[in-house]
Order: C-alpha cells, then structure tokens, then sequence
C-alpha cells in the first residue's frame, strides 16, 4: 500500500469521525438546511470536473468534462443559495409588518436615502 | 508532489478545515447563516485554487476551457434559477436534484480518469483502484435512483410503492452484472466493461427507488444524500485531493446519521425500508366513507371557543398540513392566539414532512418564530399540561396503537397528543394514514373531529376566534 493512499485513506477515516461528531449536534430543526448545505459542500466536486480540463483533449473527454462541469456547478451554486434562503427564514421573534412608507420617511437604510435624495432633487 | 502542487493541496486543507467549521456552526439557528457562508468561502478558495492549478499546468486546451467554462455558467444559471424560485415545499425535490448531480458528476470523474488512463501507452491496468469502480458504482446508482426519487416527490412518478413480478429478481441480477463488470475491470482493460457497469448501477438505481412509498422518502432522499458523499469522497481518491475526501466523509456522516434518525422515527429498519412495498403512498385523495357513530364531529365555533379559553395550545403539523398549503394559516391563527396571551407551540415529528427537518422549514416560512418548534422529546412531557392538542394534517404520528404490539406501527415513537385536556383534529376525512391504520386517537372521547381542508379550516377558526373576541 502506498504512502499516498495511507495518507487519503486516514484523512477520510478522521473526516468521517470528525463529521459523525460534528453533525450529532445539529438540531432537528435545521436538519433540512443542514442537508441542503452539505449538498452544497459535495459540489465540491467541481474540483474534479474542473481538472478533468487539464488532460482532456478529445471529443469524449469535452463531453465529459462539459456534462461534468454543468452537473457540478448547478449542485453548488443552487445549493449555497438555497440554504441561505431557507436559513434567512429561521428566525427568534416573528419580524413586526413593515410597511413601505417607513423606509421611505425614517433615514435609515439605502433606499430611504435614495428617495430622500430623489424628492429634494 | 511538486512544490507548488503541496501548497495548492494546502489550500484544500484550508477549504476543508472551513467545511467542518461551517457545519460546525449549522448546531444553532442563531449561527447557522454564518455557517453557510463559512463553507461558501472554503468552497471559492478551493475553486481559485484550482484554477491557479490549471492555468499553472499550461495544459487546458483552449476548446478545454470554451467547455468548462460553457458547462459552469449553464450549470450556475440553472442552480440559481431552481434555488431562487424553488417552493419550500418542494425543497425535497430540489435536495433529491442536488444528490442525483453530485453522484452523476462523482461517477464522470472516475469515468474520465479510466477512459483517460486507458488511452495512455502505460495502459489502465494498474490504476485501476477500487475507489474508481466504488466512484463509479455509487455515482451511477445515486444519479439515478435521485431521479427517481425526485420524480415521486414531485409526482411525475406514482407516490405509491411501485412493485411488479420479479422485480426483486431483476435488482439481483443487475446487482450481479455490476458486481460482475466491476471485478472484471481489475483483470482486463475493457471500456464496454465500463459502460456494462456504468449502465448495469443506473438501473439498479431505478430499481431500488421505485418499490419505495411516498412516506418513506425522509429515508431515501437521506440515503441518497450519504451515497453523494461517498462517491464525491470516492471521487477524491480517483484524483487524490483532500478537499474531496474530507467533503465527501463530512456529507457521508451528515447522511447516514440523518439517514437512521429517520428510520427510526418511523421505527422501521433500513433494509424493510428499501425492500419497499410498505404503505399507501402520499395519495392525499379524501377516502370517502360513512363517519362512524363512536366519532365526534365539531363546527368552527366550537372548536373557536375552545382554542380561544385555553391557556395552552400544542400544534400539531402533519403532511397534510403541507399538502394543503395551511401552514401561513396555521401561523395567522397562532398569532391570534398569541395576542390574547395564549402559549402556543408546535410539536415537530421527526418525519413530519417529505425530508428530515421539512415542517420546521414550512414553518420558519409562515414567519413562526423558531423557539416555538419544539422537537418530539422535548414537547411530549408538555402535552399533559396542554388544555387543546390541535392535530392538523397528522395521522400515525399521534396513534396511540403504536403503543401497543402486534400492529403495523407498534413501537413508532408518537407525539403524546391523547395527553392534552382535549384534542382538536382537523382532517378531510377519516381516510386512514400511510399505515393504512385506524386512528384510535379519534375514537377518544376527548377528541373532536373537524372535518374540512386544512387550508379552509384554519381561515374559518381564525375567523371565528376574532368573532368571539371581539
């Protein structure tokens, strides 16, 4: 057995204890968004897909890496931007309705800045 | 490994330190976004990093990069566009999308590595390892065992477990060919024994899904999530990167554990599970039927006038509650509640929903507050001390038969909901659950059954409430 291989194969050994560990603590109630997050984590195989790049160089190997490319890129990209949709929706209090107008009298905040601007003008 | 190939592969560990930081952060709500953004920044440096690895090498070609580049703004532009627009109530969905893709570009990896080793003089012979034929065998099954999957939760394929004569048989023997095809790379290079495998674990994933019923899916789609991870981390072996590897272990963990979480909230093991067959799918059709005469029926009114004089009300969301889209109803009802001093809570099972942690994400949409999710150990203690337990949607997860021996849900851990003072159960008919099971909770003489639609019937309570109030 090789070197390399003792190395990979102990690093996957640790990370598997180290996940078993650190996933145990997430509570049932995040458990979708953790799901989604770790879906967005194994998009980490783009890495792969991307290096398909440095040796290929004929038909096959271009569809490979494109089919691989497209797969890989949609896994990260709308996982990340889901789990922070759902996340932003978890929150301690219930939010208070605000209506538009507010942001648009009180200073606070960019548009009500780019409406005050836009009325003095 | 060169110089500059170590510190490249020093990122990785970087990257790989952030995943498990992030996740780490995912343990509260209060945290949790931070988490996300935390493994989002591993994820870019890994991504510039392999870039800076590419343009070093000198060796993509310029139809290389016209491709990856192609296939990565496609593949961004579709996940953004599904993430943006995506129901919660079709996250389950999405997440079984996201696995089939993560599987599907493992198994291309380690397809690409053999098909390019194979063409090299030294020959494919002695590369090929068992983490590329794992790689490939685990990737095909989960690229098409997610669509699948998918296809059920989004009901282009009948919810109800799907069983033909031989089935069996046939997932023996495409578990043979596979088997088969893999032992035979090690001896002989041979590309269409590759695709023998590739095709052979493709149909297996097919195979092993479509048995499986609606309400079983919490499992599958966890299952399914962990078999990711292990191709992606397979994938890291065929290529040698330990961004891979420890991504691919974190997300193996994430599943199996999620995965037994759920097999035994529904007290049932994994392997009756994926034997398949169990239970009536998630048809919500009203099943008609005479009302039986045991059985108490109530009006809006009084069912209003019993939330409105308590001073404890446990809600508990099932399915149904989701199938009918209630739960902004639901959460409008609640806050009425609230306001005239009301304690009100939900009481979460763990398989509520079509995917671990499900109702708690409806919820959290329908603006509930997440203190007020309570988790099934923590909330049934409460429910002695509640003065109306209201059921929407749920069915076997608050039968009382799971009590006793000798039944289809004996030993399934259920909400305490025959605890409370009385219960409310909102439900079309009294059509049975997935079990297929009579609910003894509703012969209970504490119970009152409020037959509508959950969506109507939480816009007629509210109504009501505000007219006794008033």
């Amino acid at each position: 057995m090789s070197t390399a291989l003792l190395t990979d194969l102990t690093i996957f050994i640790l990370a598997l204890l180290v996940g078993i560990e650190v996933i145990g603590k997430v509570p049932a109630t995040l458990h979708t968004p953790l799901m989604s997050a770790t879906n967005a984590i194994h998009g980490i195989v783009l890495v792969g897909a991307l290096l398909i790049g440095v040796t290929a160089h004929t038909v096959v190997g271009y569809i490979l890496a494109f089919v691989a490319a497209v797969f890989a890129s949609a896994n990260v990209v709308g996982g990340y931007v889901v789990t922070g949709r759902m996340l932003k929706m978890f929150r301690r209090k219930a939010p208070e309705p605000q209506p538009e107008l507010e942001s648009a009298n009180g200073h606070k905040g960019l548009r009500g800045i780019l409406t005050k601007a836009g009325k003095t003008q | 490994m060169s110089g500059f190939e170590g510190y490249i592969q020093l990122v990785y560990v970087l990257t790989a330190a952030l995943f498990v930081v992030g996740l780490h952060l995912m343990n509260s709500p209060a945290t949790a976004r931070r988490g996300n953004q935390v493994a989002l920044t591993g994820m870019v440096i890994a991504l510039i990093a392999t870039l800076v690895l590419m343009i070093h090498e000198g060796t993509v070609t310029a139809t290389g990069w016209a491709v990856l580049i192609a296939g990565s703004l496609i593949g961004s532009a579709i996940g953004l566009y599904t993430a943006r627009t995506v129901q919660m109530t079709a996250m389950p969905q999405l997440v079984s999308a996201f696995n089939s893709v993560g599987g599907g570009a493992a198994a291309l990896v380690a397809i690409y590595g053999y098909y390019d080793a194979e063409s090299r003089v030294g020959g494919v012979l002695g590369t090929t390892t068992v983490f590329t034929v794992l790689d490939v065998l685990i990737g095909s099954v989960t690229f098409s065992g997610s669509i699948i999957a998918a296809g059920k939760l989004q009901g282009f394929i009948p919810g109800q477990p799907l069983l033909f004569k031989g089935g069996r048989l046939l997932n023996m023997a495409l578990a043979v060919v596979a088997v088969g095809a893999a032992a035979f790379l090690f001896s002989t290079a041979s590309l269409p024994g590759l695709l023998v495998l590739v095709l052979a674990a493709l149909a297996f994933g097919v195979m092993m899904v479509l048995p499986i019923g609606g309400a079983d899916m919490p499992v599958v789609i966890s299952l399914l999530n962990a078999f990711t991870g292990t191709a992606v981390a397979m994938a890291g072996f065929v290529i040698g990167n330990w961004a891979l590897i420890v991504a691919g272990a974190l997300v193996g963990a994430s599943g199996s554990i999620l995965t037994k979480l759920m097999a035994d909230a529904m007290n049932r093991s994994l392997a009756n599970i994926i034997v398949g067959g169990f239970g009536t799918g998630d048809s919500t059709a009203a099943i008609g039927g005479p009302v039986d005469a045991h059985v108490r029926s109530i009006a809006a009114d009084d069912a209003a006038i019993q939330l409105a004089y308590a001073s404890k009300v446990i809600i508990v969301p099932g399915y149904g509650l989701a199938a009918a889209q209630a739960q902004h109803g639901v959460a409008e009802l609640a806050k009425l509640l609230e306001d005239r001093g009301i304690e009100v809570s939900y009481a979460i099972h763990p398989v509520a929903g079509r995917m671990p942690g499900h109702m708690n994400v409806l919820l959290a949409e329908a603006n509930v507050p997440y203190p007020l999710l309570k988790e099934m150990d923590e909330i049934n203690p409460e429910f002695a001390r509640a003065d109306v337990a209201l059921v929407i949607g749920a069915n076997d997860v608050t039968n009382p038969a799971a009590r006793r021996p000798g039944n289809e849900i004996s030993g399934m851990p259920i909400l305490d909901v025959d605890q409370a003072k009385s219960v409310i159960v909102v439900k079309r008919s009294m059509g049975h659950g997935y079990a297929g099971l009579d609910n003894e909770l509703y012969y209970n003489p504490k119970t009152s059954m409020y037959f509508a639609d959950a969506k109507k019937a939480m816009a007629e309570l509210t109504a009501a409430v505000k007219t006794l109030v008033a």
